[in-house]
C-alpha cells in the first residue's frame, strides 16, 4: 500500500538546512493499523504530510497504491489527497459555522457524486459513527468525543484507502480520545489502512505496529503479536552514544 | 455542499466585511455612475442650448455663378436665382445614418426684389425651425409672422424704406403684410425681408425649391465631418460645408466635460480596486487555516480560486446593480441643484450594463490576486495548532 524509499526532507530556516527526515525507509501494508512514534521534533508529521501528498520530499520516492505521489502535478496531488486519503488532524478542524452534516459533505465538495448520493453517503458515515440525529448541530453543540467523531466520519466519507491521522487524541480528554480510536479500529477491521502519529503511548497501543522515530531517523519498531497482547521488536534502540532514544516516553506499554 | 455552497456560506458568515465592502463598491460605482449621468444629462443640455449659437452646416446648391455670403461664412458658387434644390431633396436629411444628430433643418429661397424702387433681399423661411435656429432674434416692433402672407423685416431694411408693422408689400404675385421688426443684431439679418417659405416660392413662381438650407447638429460621439460626408452623399447635386468654429465650440465643451468625468471615474474605480484588493486579501490572511483544510481535503487551487472569485463576483455584481441605482438616485436629485441643468437625467439601461460590468471587472480583477495568494496556501496548515 505504501512504500516510502528513501526519503529524505530538509527544510530551510533562514538559509540554514534543518533535516527533518533522513533516509528513511517504511512500507505499510493494505489494511494495516501503524503509529509513528516520536518526540517533538523527531520527524512524525514532516512524515505525515509527505504520506499526505502535501509535503515533497527533498530526496526518496513515495508510492501509494502503485503511484509515485510526487511525480503528480499539484493539481493531481489534490486529486489524490480526495481520493485515496482521509486526514484526521489534532484539532478536529471542524469548521464552526457549519453544521455536522456540512462538515462531513465539506469533504464531497468536490467530488462528482450527484447531491442525492452524497447526502445519503454523509448521513451514513454519521450514523456509522454514532452520530444519527445530531446531524444538523454546529460542533458547539456537540460534545468533544462528538466532534471526533465527525473529524473521523469526514475522513471516511470519501472512502479513501488510507486514513492519516495526526494526534488524533492529541486535544481530547482520555474517554474521547478512546472513542476516536475505537473509530480508527473499527476502520482497521473493515480493510482501511491507517498510519497514525502519536507521542501517546497508550493511543499507539491500538495499532498492530509502532515505528519510532528520532531526530527524523526510523530507530525501532513493534509488532503486536498475534492475539494482540503482546509486543516484538525493539520499544528502545540504544543509540550509538549509548544512551536511551526515548527517554521520556518509552516504548508502547507490553499489555 | 458545494463550492457555491462553500461561498454563500462564507459570505453569510462573514457579512458585516461583506457590506462594508459592498458598501465600497456602491459609493465608488454609484460615483462614476452618478458623474457619467450628469456629464450625459449635461451634454444633452449643453447641446439644447448650443442651438442658441446657430447652424453649424450650410448646403448650397453645387452649380452657381456669383459668391453669396451668408451668416459670416463665404460660400462659393452659390446663387441668389438659381434653386437647384427642392424641398424633397432636404427632406433626404432625415434618412443619414447620424439622423439623430440632426436637431434643425431651416430651408431658405432666397431672391432680390424690387421694394419702393430698391433692390431687397428676400428670404423664404420657416419660421419656426428659423426661430428655433436663431435664438437670438427679437421682434422689437410688432409680433412674430403667424401666417403665410406675414412679413419680418430687418431693422436696417425697415431704417431704410421707412417700414413699419402693418403696411403691405408686393412681392412677386403675392402680397405679404409686415407684421413685426427684428431688433438689430449685427448680421446679415438686419437686411433681410423674411417672409414664409411656402408663400415665397408660389410668389416667385419657384415651388418646391430652395437657394440653401442651414442645418444644426450636434454628434458628440461623431465629427461633425462626418455628418456633412453624409449629407453630400445624398445631395450630391448640393455643396456641404462645416462651419469649423461653432462645432469646435461645441465639441470641445462636451469633451471636456467627458474627460473631466472619465478622469474622475478612473480615480474612482481604481481606489474600488484597492478597496476590494486589501479587503479579500486580508479576508484570505484570516482564512488561512480553513483554506488549508480545503487543500488537505483535496480541493485543487482551482476551486479554492473559485471560491474565492465566487465571493468577490457575489459581492461586485451586489455592488455594480446597488452602485447603479444609487448613482442615478443621487444624479436624478443632484443634476439640477449641482449641475443646474433643466433637461431630465435619462435612465441607460446601457450606463447599467457598465456599471455592472464595471465593477465586476474591477472586483474580480482586484480579487484575482488574493484568490491566486489563497490557491497557494500550503495544506499542510490544516495540521498546526491554531
Amino acid at each position: 500500500m505504501i512504500d516510502l524509499q528513501n526519503v529524505s526532507k530538509t527544510y530551510n530556516t533562514n538559509g540554514v538546512p534543518v533535516p527533518a527526515l533522513q533516509d528513511v525507509h517504511l512500507r505499510v501494508d493494505e489494511g494495516e493499523f501503524v503509529a509513528v512514534m516520536g518526540p517533538s521534533g523527531s520527524g512524525k508529521s514532516t512524515l505525515l504530510t509527505i504520506l499526505g501528498a502535501m509535503n515533497r520530499p527533498t530526496q526518496g520516492r513515495v508510492i501509494v497504491d502503485g503511484i509515485d505521489i510526487y511525480a503528480l502535478d499539484p493539481e493531481r496531488q489534490a486529486d489524490f489527497r480526495h481520493e485515496y486519503i482521509g486526514f484526521v488532524f489534532q484539532q478536529l478542524q471542524l469548521l464552526p459555522y457549519l453544521t455536522a452534516l456540512e462538515n462531513v459533505l465539506l469533504a464531497m465538495a468536490v467530488s462528482p457524486l450527484p447531491k442525492k448520493e452524497r447526502l445519503l453517503r454523509a448521513r451514513e458515515v454519521l450514523a456509522w459513527v454514532g452520530l444519527q440525529g445530531k446531524e444538523s448541530r454546529l460542533p458547539y453543540q456537540l460534545s468533544g468525543g462528538e466532534q471526533g467523531r465527525v473529524a473521523v466520519a469526514r475522513a471516511i466519507v470519501n472512502q479513501p484507502p488510507l486514513i492519516l491521522a495526526d494526534e488524533p487524541t492529541g486535544n481530547l480528554d482520555r474517554a474521547t480520545g478512546r472513542q476516536v480510536l475505537e473509530l480508527l479500529c473499527r476502520l482497521k477491521e473493515s480493510g482501511q489502512t491507517i498510519v497514525m502519529v502519536t507521542h501517546d503511548p497508550e493511543a499507539a497501543n491500538y495499532a498492530e505496529r509502532i515505528v519510532h522515530l528520532l531526530d527524523g531517523r526510523i530507530v525501532g519498531e513493534e509488532k503486536k503479536l498475534s492475539g494482540g497482547k503482546a509486543w516484538t521488536g525493539l520499544p528502545l534502540t540504544i543509540v550509538a552514544s549509548g544512551e536511551k532514544a526515548f527517554p521520556d516516553e518509552g516504548g508502547a506499554p507490553l499489555l | 455542499m458545494r463550492l457555491s455552497d462553500v461561498i454563500w456560506s462564507n459570505l453569510r458568515r462573514r457579512r458585516g466585511r461583506m457590506f462594508l465592502l459592498v458598501l465600497g463598491l456602491v459609493l465608488g460605482v454609484g460615483t462614476v455612475v452618478a458623474l457619467m449621468a450628469i456629464t450625459a444629462t449635461l451634454q444633452e443640455d449643453v447641446a439644447n442650448k448650443m442651438d442658441q449659437f446657430g447652424a453649424n452646416i450650410l448646403i448650397v446648391p453645387r452649380s452657381s455663378s456669383l459668391s453669396l455670403s451668408y451668416g459670416g461664412l463665404t460660400v462659393a458658387a452659390a446663387s441668389y436665382d438659381v434653386g437647384e434644390l427642392t424641398l424633397a431633396d432636404l427632406e433626404r436629411i432625415r434618412t443619414i445614418k447620424n439622423a439623430r444628430n440632426i436637431s434643425v433643418v431651416a430651408p431658405k429661397l432666397l431672391s432680390a426684389v424690387q421694394i419702393a424702387g430698391r433692390p431687397v433681399l428676400v428670404a423664404g423661411v420657416r419660421f419656426a425651425e428659423e426661430l428655433r435656429l436663431k435664438q437670438w432674434w427679437q421682434v422689437e416692433e410688432g409680433h412674430e409672422p403667424t401666417a403665410p402672407d406675414e412679413a419680418l423685416a430687418g431693422r436696417r431694411l425697415a431704417n431704410l424704406l421707412g417700414l413699419r408693422p402693418g403696411i403691405s408689400l408686393e412681392i412677386g404675385k403675392r402680397t405679404f403684410r409686415l407684421t413685426g421688426i427684428l431688433a438689430e443684431n449685427g448680421s446679415q439679418d438686419d437686411d433681410i425681408l423674411f417672409v414664409d417659405l411656402a408663400a415665397a416660392q408660389e410668389a416667385m413662381g419657384r415651388p418646391g425649391k430652395v437657394s440653401l438650407a442651414e442645418v444644426a447638429a450636434l454628434c458628440s460621439a461623431c465629427p461633425v465631418e462626418d455628418i456633412v460626408a453624409q449629407i453630400s452623399e445624398i445631395l450630391p447635386q448640393a455643396q456641404v460645408t462645416a462651419l469649423r468654429q461653432a462645432v469646435a465650440l461645441r465639441m470641445q465643451t462636451v469633451g471636456q466635460l467627458e474627460r473631466f468625468a472619465l478622469a474622475v471615474s478612473a480615480v474612482v474605480v481604481t481606489i474600488g480596486g484597492l478597496v476590494v484588493l486589501t479587503t479579500m486579501l486580508g479576508a484570505v490572511a484570516e482564512r488561512r487555516q480553513e483554506i488549508g483544510l480545503f487543500r488537505a481535503l483535496g480541493f485543487r487551487q482551482r476551486h479554492v480560486m473559485e471560491i474565492i472569485l465566487g465571493e468577490v463576483g457575489v459581492v461586485s455584481l451586489a455592488g455594480g446593480i446597488l452602485g447603479w441605482l444609487a448613482g442615478m438616485g443621487a444624479a436624478v436629485v443632484l443634476a439640477p441643484h449641482v449641475a443646474n441643468v433643466t433637461t431630465p437625467v435619462p435612465w441607460n439601461p446601457l450606463l447599467g450594463l457598465g456599471a455592472v460590468g464595471t465593477a465586476l471587472a474591477v472586483g474580480l480583477g482586484a480579487g484575482f490576486y488574493p484568490a491566486r495568494h489563497a490557491a497557494q496556501i500550503d495544506p499542510t496548515i490544516a495540521l498546526r495548532s491554531l
